[in-house]
């Protein structure tokens, strides 16, 4: 494996199909190590299947996805749970399990993992837990945790064994303000420290654009756009411009296509 | 008409896809079960939530049934002189079809509507999910210790449903009715064998658990990730369970208690 | 729910679950009898066994000192082949004879055993001399019937003269 190899991730002509439902059309695009990726889009225009590629729990219909080095499409079972083991990925929800303590969701990766005695673990966790605030918690079962600490917890457990890639399924949704510029904080400060690389995938423009070095934007299962934040705040593109305002009107139509309104209300008939 | 003919057609083929996807999903299941046992732990921890929260329940059960059968039984039996025989008919019955059966529709609708509940709840929740990107095999992890931990609890509750039925008819029989307690228990002692009833009995059980649970937890790891999804699994659970140990039961008894000469 | 308390619950569980196997087999089943002790097989012919099954008791003076073990048809001799597994503590002499026996009026059929006078006993793969078939229902109703029709027949007859 090369020393430094500049991508951590690279997508070649990727189409992607649920069944026979085409989702991801010809992608093509790279991750450059240690910076903070965004990718963006509207809800269904496949970024999170995007990142279920890149975290190899899916495999690509036609095309290549090369992740830390190895093609996806090329492991076994073995192959696959070994390069899983150097990213780390934060759920929705969090995704904690709910039967253990906080802690025991930290340490569970190092517990199957690894070999470590209890000690070390006990050292490791809690660095880990004080690194999103929250060593105090420890001891707490996942469902007593408010959304935002809960989504903290689960970040911990995603950077346990130190990943060099870290994956991140909607970090914003349903936080309150605080909690939000907290994760935001979070995600750039592990980013840094563990010297991993960081995909984001969000529709959170506001949170996300401040914060990352590059973004993509998908629409239909495409890349439409790419670039760095200012870059794409200016970038002409009427999807994205509409997208970064937030405009209720453009190319994405406000009306979900319907016959007339006045053929519908039954009033053209009168004329 | 074509119509229907054709969803017939549909629900069928999806119905043995589906018992292929079971079968695969099984065979998984048992190749991957050493984690299970190499880390008892977690099987313990089924066996604790799968076992011992139905104690309650299944000895109650056991208690009425015995009950019930005794005074049933009595009945009928002190029409032809043969109250006498009264042991005989409450432990025949328990040990070999009641117990096992009773005792597994009563698991698959408590422990094994948990099971699914429990297993689809954290496929809904992205846990599984998240297992896996963890690199940490769902089912091994997840899903075989429960199963073990099932399969292990099923023979010990129906053993203790017979028991608690036994001593509840003893207690309707003997001490309410006023049968003979000699009689009661030695006849019973003489009748009831242990090859044949008795392990046949607990072979029932076996299988019944096996069932039960298979069918827990993959309709659990199979339901859609919504609260509908997990709570027509559930409901999927208990009846198909239900409906499995009955034929089971039958193809079992067929095969185990006929045959007087023959053999 | 921790550990400890976690293994205690599921201790007593398996506990109490071999404790009730334990109670079926030795209160309810039969397991306290012969099933370790010292065995000797034997055979008796019978014309007819009638309802007797595999596993039926096999007694003398009212005890149980064996099982039927196996039961076939010999077909040179077309009578019914039953092997008596027979508990070792209980020696019988070589004429004694076997009877298929019901319990009650209709009760499940077993077979008995009374001893002779012989010196010599019975050992491992001897056979029984002196047997009794089964009382068959039918033959005894239609014996009944044809006494009965007889009786009415010479008592007509001795009317009509």
């Amino acid at each position: 494996m090369p020393m430094a190899d500049p991508v951590i991730a690279e997508i070649e002509d990727l189409t992607f199909a649920y069944d026979r439902r085409p989702v991801l059309h010809g992608i093509r695009l790279s991750i450059p190590r240690g910076k903070v990726v965004a990718v963006m889009g509207q809800s269904g225009c496949g970024k999170t299947t995007l990142l279920r590629i890149i975290a190899a729990a899916l495999l690509p219909s036609s095309g290549r996805a090369r992740v830390l080095g190895q093609v996806t499409g090329e492991l076994d079972r073995d192959g696959l749970y070994a390069l899983r083991r150097r990213m780390g990925m934060l759920f929705q929800f969090g995704a904690l399990f709910t039967d253990m303590s906080v802690y025991d969701n930290v340490a569970f990766q190092m517990r199957e993992h690894t070999n470590l005695p209890e000690d070390t673990i006990r050292d490791l966790v809690l660095m880990k837990l004080e690194a999103v605030g929250l060593r105090g918690a420890a001891q707490l079962m996942p469902g007593e945790l408010s959304g935002g600490m809960a989504r903290r917890v689960a970040l911990a457990r995603a950077i346990a064994l130190d990943p060099q890639l870290i994956l991140y399924d909607e970090p914003f949704t349903g936080l309150d303000p605080i909690a939000l510029g907290v994760i935001a904080r979070l995600v750039r400060q592990l980013n840094d420290s563990l010297g991993a690389t960081s995909i984001i995938v969000t529709h959170d423009v506001a949170e996300t654009l401040p914060l990352v070095d590059y973004v993509y934007f998908m629409a239909d299962g495409r890349v439409v756009a790419q670039g760095t934040p200012e870059a794409v705040r200016s970038s002409g593109v009427a999807f994205v411009e509409q997208f970064v305002r937030g405009e209720i009107d453009g190319p994405v139509p406000f009306h979900y296509p319907a016959a007339g309104y006045a053929a519908d209300l039954g009033l053209a008939q009168a004329a | 008409m074509r119509d229907a003919l054709t969803h017939l057609g549909a629900a069928f083929t999806a119905g043995v896809w589906r018992l292929g996807y079971a079968s695969r999903f099984f065979g998984y299941l048992l190749w991957h079960s050493g984690t299970a046992f190499r880390r008892f732990r977690l099987t313990l921890r089924e066996i604790y939530f799968a076992g011992v929260l139905s104690l309650i329940i299944i000895l109650v059960s056991g208690l009425f049934v015995g009950m019930v059968l005794a005074l049933q039984g009595y009945e009928t039996l002190q029409r032809y002189g043969s109250s006498e025989a009264l042991g005989i008919l409450v432990a025949l019955s328990l040990v070999r079809e009641l117990g096992p059966v009773v005792a597994g529709l009563l698991f698959a609708s408590r422990a094994g509507s948990a099971i699914t509940a429990e297993i689809g709840l954290m496929k809904a929740t992205e846990q599984l999910s998240a297992m896996e990107m963890m690199a940490v095999d769902p089912i091994a992890r997840v899903v075989a210790p429960r199963f073990w931990g099932g399969v292990l609890s099923m023979p010990l509750l129906a053993a203790l449903f017979s028991a608690m039925g036994i001593f509840g008819g003893y207690l309707v029989g003997v001490v309410l009715i006023g049968v003979d307690e000699g009689a009661f228990w030695s006849q019973m002692q003489a009748a009831v064998d242990v090859r044949n009833d008795i392990l046949n009995g607990v072979i029932k059980s076996v299988v019944f658990g096996v069932a039960v649970t298979l069918i827990a937890v993959f309709e659990g790891y199979d339901a859609p990730p919504t609260a509908e999804g997990v709570s027509g699994a559930t409901t999927r659970t208990v009846v198909t369970s239900s409906l499995a140990i009955l034929a089971l039961d039958f193809v079992l008894t067929a095969l185990m208690f006929t045959g007087g000469n023959a053999k | 729910m921790n550990r400890s308390t976690i293994d205690l619950w599921v201790g007593i569980f398996v506990a109490a679950g071999l404790g009730a196997l334990l109670f079926l087999a030795l209160k309810v089943g039969n397991l306290a009898s012969f099933s370790t002790a010292q065995t000797y097989q034997v055979q008796a012919k019978f014309a007819n066994i009638g309802g007797l099954k595999v596993r039926a008791p096999v007694k003398s003076a009212g005890v149980v000192v064996g099982r039927v073990a196996e039961i076939r048809f010999d077909n040179e001799s077309y009578e019914a082949v039953a092997t008596l597994t027979l508990d070792g503590s209980y020696k019988f002499p070589l004429d004694t004879s076997a009877k298929i026996l019901t319990s009650g009026l209709l009760g499940e059929q077993y077979i008995g055993l009374e001893a002779g006078g012989h010196a010599t006993m019975l050992k491992g793969g001897d056979r029984l001399r002196i047997t009794q078939s089964a009382v068959v229902l039918e033959n005894l109703i239609s014996q009944f019937l044809f006494s009965k029709a007889a009786e009415g027949g010479d008592d007509k007859g001795k009317g009509a003269k």
